[in-house]
């Protein structure tokens, strides 16, 4: 029996209504249109379905859909601000920090996170925060440096 | 049918295609760039970090159906029986298929057959996670309850998924009609050997009798899995007038549809196949696995179907690499010279025949010149899923077992191992061990610029050692179709056909910028479906950027010719008179000098009145890919009481031809080495003896995280292939190849063991380090 549930995505008030075992990732690619998260594993290993709820990045293959009630939920299509992109997007794109790009939005997630935690991380500190998000194109090298540049843009 | 375009994987062929050879007619013509070499933004990036692109999983149709397979939880087993009533009276099951649904349409080409066998097993479950059946329904949880109701009747049989037990004379066997192919006279008996290849040169007992060392060593290397993180995901719609589409994550777009349209009996016209972007590959997906059940499954229902594997699904099913079992034996003067060199390669393949063996055999001493060299290659049959091709796939068992062997030999003779290996390094006008002779190649330049690396002097920490390694691979050219087409604003269209897996539309659309003097930003790179081009092999065989540059540039060539008739036109003068220089047609000539040169934009704004739309198309086998090669450094750090490994430090060096864009061609390079540590250090399946694989998840099939790895450091060097026009060579694989025997070389020169057996996971160093403690 679906259940009704109210809740903000990327600043937006949304309703929709989902079985209540639903994951939340289910939810937000197959109901509401929202695909840039991924389910890679849909066990939590891999941080492709990486968005944050109530400012804590969580994978949302492990969330429940009726779980985001009352809560605020962002993705990685809520980042950019009209047509102006977050930096991370920004650094991701000019250090060629993705190949495939399919774990992409979930590191972006995590980024975002990471820094709003940590402003001024070291590498290793970047390493354990992206610990959670699996990607097999880069060897992690160019997401490293595209974190830390962004984190120096952000810092101002 | 034994075309190139239905054959289960391009290599299969391979000794036909690997012609890196003499150069008869070097084709090199630039280099001096302008554009190429640069670092411009990827035109697909944008999509990328906005989460508007969309993968194999994004796409949906109209009354789309959720279908699910039903996979054997057997690793052998005779199928008695299939039920599917209960399912198909289902409420919201549109659909149930299994091997009865899929007739054999392959007309007696075996590797066709495989596939379909692979895809839909036939009477017989050869795997745990071999497909039986599929069902689709209107979402997926009546899926689920209907696969719930299939009742299938099994009986067991034996199996045997180890390399080295399935050779044994007594083995259960895989397929008890295989009889060993290569072996004279032809074997009376079955065995789960499908074949014995040998390549070499020379008299191999003779030189071992020259020889004042000889190192002999078995390895064994456990199966990886390319590990992508996007799931094989497709959507399949197949109409009652005979005619379909496919929206798949694949490497190889045209291949999936030529394979699709035999197995399903279809017109491969009547097919029509779209990439999606694709969430890595890696070669596992330049195979059909459920994609043919798909369209099955869309063609009984009458409604398009999604497919998506999960996980478990995708260990359990898709294409993994080989495992393997290798014999080396390397003799060697005093002096440094190698003079005898034999190799015995096992390599699983799964339930069917694949090269993988023989690709190892081939690869294994790729990197040196020898006299008297032989390397036998025996391809096994268990019961695995299928072997698929694994970036440089076999390359990187047979380096792992003949670098540390050579590594060993270097310090048996008292020789320092880079020196060892550049006295012994293939060069220019070397035979090859596999057969063709080389053209211009960049080991020795690697290996040189490893010793004078600043890396190779750097001071070591406690428990830290250093090791090196070497690696090949052939490269692959290929079928290539590319169309130009100039829009009347000037701005160019470069539609190409091989799937871009890692930015290569960024480095194709530099080539043809530099080649017809446009802006990089004017050329707009798309990856056509497979009703807009012609055929193209897959993205595989580090093939992308080289093959379908090539044919791109010969499109700009094609069109700069059209261009040059047009400005001819224009200009009321004989083409002869006009040339093409920086994006301008220019009149050649004093009697000309009031000619203010035309540019493209000039000349595509009047192409209505001068003869119509102006496009270049090139349809080539792109012959002639220069080989790879790499040098890499790894220093290691050993926990001597939990035997856990970390890389401290790491630099690849590698020959790219030409760099096109120098930041992807870093990233390969650091993509390939992250994937080989992973192998190296982690990376296993396990069976238990029921069978069944007991680690199908990214828990327990641990790929390299952020936090394992140090930043790699990559050398680009640079080796011009006479073969292509800007002397490009393929990049992405080469650089799996040596960190295994880099890492498995450091650890023993940090404490002495000699580790034989990948992954050398923490067990399996505590116990050689004890081991070594106690001799």
């Amino acid at each position: 029996m679906a259940v009704l549930v109210t809740t903000t995505i990327n600043g937006d008030r949304v309703e929709f209504a989902c079985e209540p075992n639903e994951p939340l990732l289910d939810v937000l690619r197959n109901r509401l249109g929202l695909s840039g998260a991924k389910e890679g594993c849909g066990t939590g290993d891999c941080g492709a379905c990486s968005v944050q709820v109530d400012g804590r990045v969580v994978c949302s293959c492990l969330v429940l859909g009726v779980e985001a009630e009352g809560r605020e939920i962002e993705t990685v299509e809520g980042l950019a601000q009209g047509t102006e992109l977050h930096p991370l997007q920004s650094k991701f794109l000019e250090h060629a920090a993705l190949q495939c790009g399919v774990c992409t939005p979930g590191f972006l997630m995590a980024a975002k996170a990471l820094l709003e935690k940590n402003p001024n991380p070291t590498e290793e500190e970047i390493r354990f925060g992206l610990a959670g998000n699996l990607c097999r194109c880069t060897g992690y090298d160019k997401i490293v440096r595209a974190v830390q540049d962004a984190a120096k843009v952000m810092r101002g | 049918m034994a075309s190139e375009s239905t054959t289960a994987h391009p290599f299969e062929d391979a000794p036909n295609h690997v012609t890196p050879t003499v150069i008869h007619d070097p084709i090199l013509t630039k280099t001096d760039f302008k554009r190429v070499g640069t670092r411009p933004l990827r035109p697909d990036g944008l999509d990328k970090v906005t989460g508007r692109a969309r993968y194999g999983a994004d796409f949906n149709l109209p009354g789309q159906l959720v279908g699910l397979v039903l996979r054997s939880p057997h690793a052998h087993a005779k199928i008695k029986k299939i039920d599917t009533s209960k399912a198909e009276k289902l409420a919201g099951v549109k659909a149930v298929v299994t091997a009865a649904d899929m007739p054999d349409h392959t007309g007696g080409d075996q590797s066709m057959y495989d596939i379909l066998e692979n895809c839909m097993a036939r009477g017989v479950a050869k795997y745990d996670g071999h497909a039986v059946a599929a069902v689709a329904a209107i979402d997926a949880a009546t899926a689920r309850a209907a696969l719930k109701l299939i009742k299938i009747d099994y009986e067991v049989l034996p199996h045997v998924t180890d390399v080295d037990e399935a050779v044994k004379p007594n083995a259960p066997l895989v397929n008890p009609k295989l009889f060993t192919e290569g072996v004279e006279p032809k074997p009376k008996k079955a065995s789960n050997i499908a074949k014995r290849t040998e390549f070499g040169h020379g008299d191999v007992d003779a030189g071992f009798k020259e020889a004042d060392v000889i190192v002999e060593r078995s390895f064994r290397t456990e199966q990886t899995h390319q590990g992508y993180i996007e799931p094989h995901a497709c959507v399949a719609s197949v109409s009652p007038d005979g005619t379909g589409e496919l929206w798949v994550c694949t490497q190889g777009h045209f291949v999936y549809r030529n394979h699709c349209a035999m197995l399903l009996g279809m017109d491969v016209s009547k097919l029509r196949v779209t990439s999606s972007e694709i969430g890595g590959g890696f070669g596992g997906k330049t195979h059909v696995w459920a994609e043919p059940v798909a369209l099955a499954l869309s063609r009984k229902a009458n409604r398009p179907v999604k497919l998506t594997m999960t996980r478990d699904e995708v260990f359990r099913a898709s294409g993994p690499t080989s495992a393997t079992s290798i014999d080396i034996r390397i003799g060697a003067r005093k002096d440094g010279t190698i003079v005898a060199a034999d190799a015995t390669l096992r390599f699983t393949c799964g339930p069917y025949y694949g090269m993988w063996a023989e690709l190892g055999a081939m690869t294994a001493f790729a990197c040196y010149d020898l006299k008297n060299v032989r390397t036998v290659g025996y391809e096994v049959l268990v019961n695995r899923p299928k072997t698929a091709a694994y970036r440089a796939p076999s390359a990187p068992m047979a380096a792992f077992a003949v670098e540390s062997v050579v590594d060993e030999l270097a310090h048996k003779i008292g020789m320092n191992e880079v020196d060892f290996r550049i006295k012994n390094a293939a060069k220019q006008g070397t035979k090859a061990s596999y057969g063709p002779v080389y053209g211009p190649i960049g080991i020795g330049a690697t290996l040189e610029a490893a010793k004078k690396h600043p890396h190779m002097k750097a001071p070591l920490g406690k428990n830290q050692g250093r090791g090196m390694a070497c690696g090949f691979w052939f490269n692959f050219g290929g079928q290539t179709c590319t169309d130009i087409n100039i829009g009347p604003d000037g701005s160019v269209t470069l539609t190409v056909g091989t799937v871009d897996v890692g930015g290569s539309r960024a480095s194709l659309a530099l080539c043809v910028a530099e080649e017809l003097g446009v802006p990089y930003e004017s050329v707009k790179c798309l990856v056509a479906d497979t009703g807009t081009l012609g055929h193209n092999d897959m993205t595989d065989g580090s093939r992308g950027t080289f093959s379908s540059s090539m044919a791109g540039i010969f499109a700009a060539r094609n069109a700069v010719t059209v261009l040059r008739e047009r400005a001819a036109k224009m200009w009321e003068i004989s083409v002869e008179d006009v040339t093409w220089e920086d994006g301008h047609a220019k009149a050649v000539g004093s009697k000309y000098g009031n000619l203010a040169p035309l540019s493209l934009k000039e000349i595509a704004a009047a192409a209505g009145n001068t003869g119509g739309p102006i496009a270049g198309h090139s349809e080539i086998v792109a012959d002639g890919a220069g080989v790879s090669f790499a040098t890499h450094i790894a220093d290691v750090e050993v926990d001597p009481e939990t035997g856990r490994s970390k890389i401290v430090r790491y630099t690849v060096i590698q020959d790219a031809g030409k760099a096109v864009h120098p930041t992807y061609v870093e990233g390969q390079y650091q993509g390939g080495a992250a994937q080989g540590i992973g192998w190296a250090l982690n990376e296993e399946y396990i069976y238990g003896k029921d069978g069944r694989l007991q680690n199908p998840g990214f828990l327990d099939y641990r790929i390299p995280v952020c936090s394992d790895l140090p930043m790699i450091d990559t050398q680009i060097l640079e080796i011009p292939n006479p073969n292509h026009p800007y002397g490009v060579r393929g990049v992405g694989e080469t650089s799996i190849v040596p960190p295994l025997a880099a890492i498995a070389n450091a650890m023993s020169n940090a404490f002495g063991v000699r580790m034989t057996h990948v992954p050398m996971s923490p067990p399996r160093v505590l116990k050689a380090l004890e081991a070594a403690k106690r001799a």
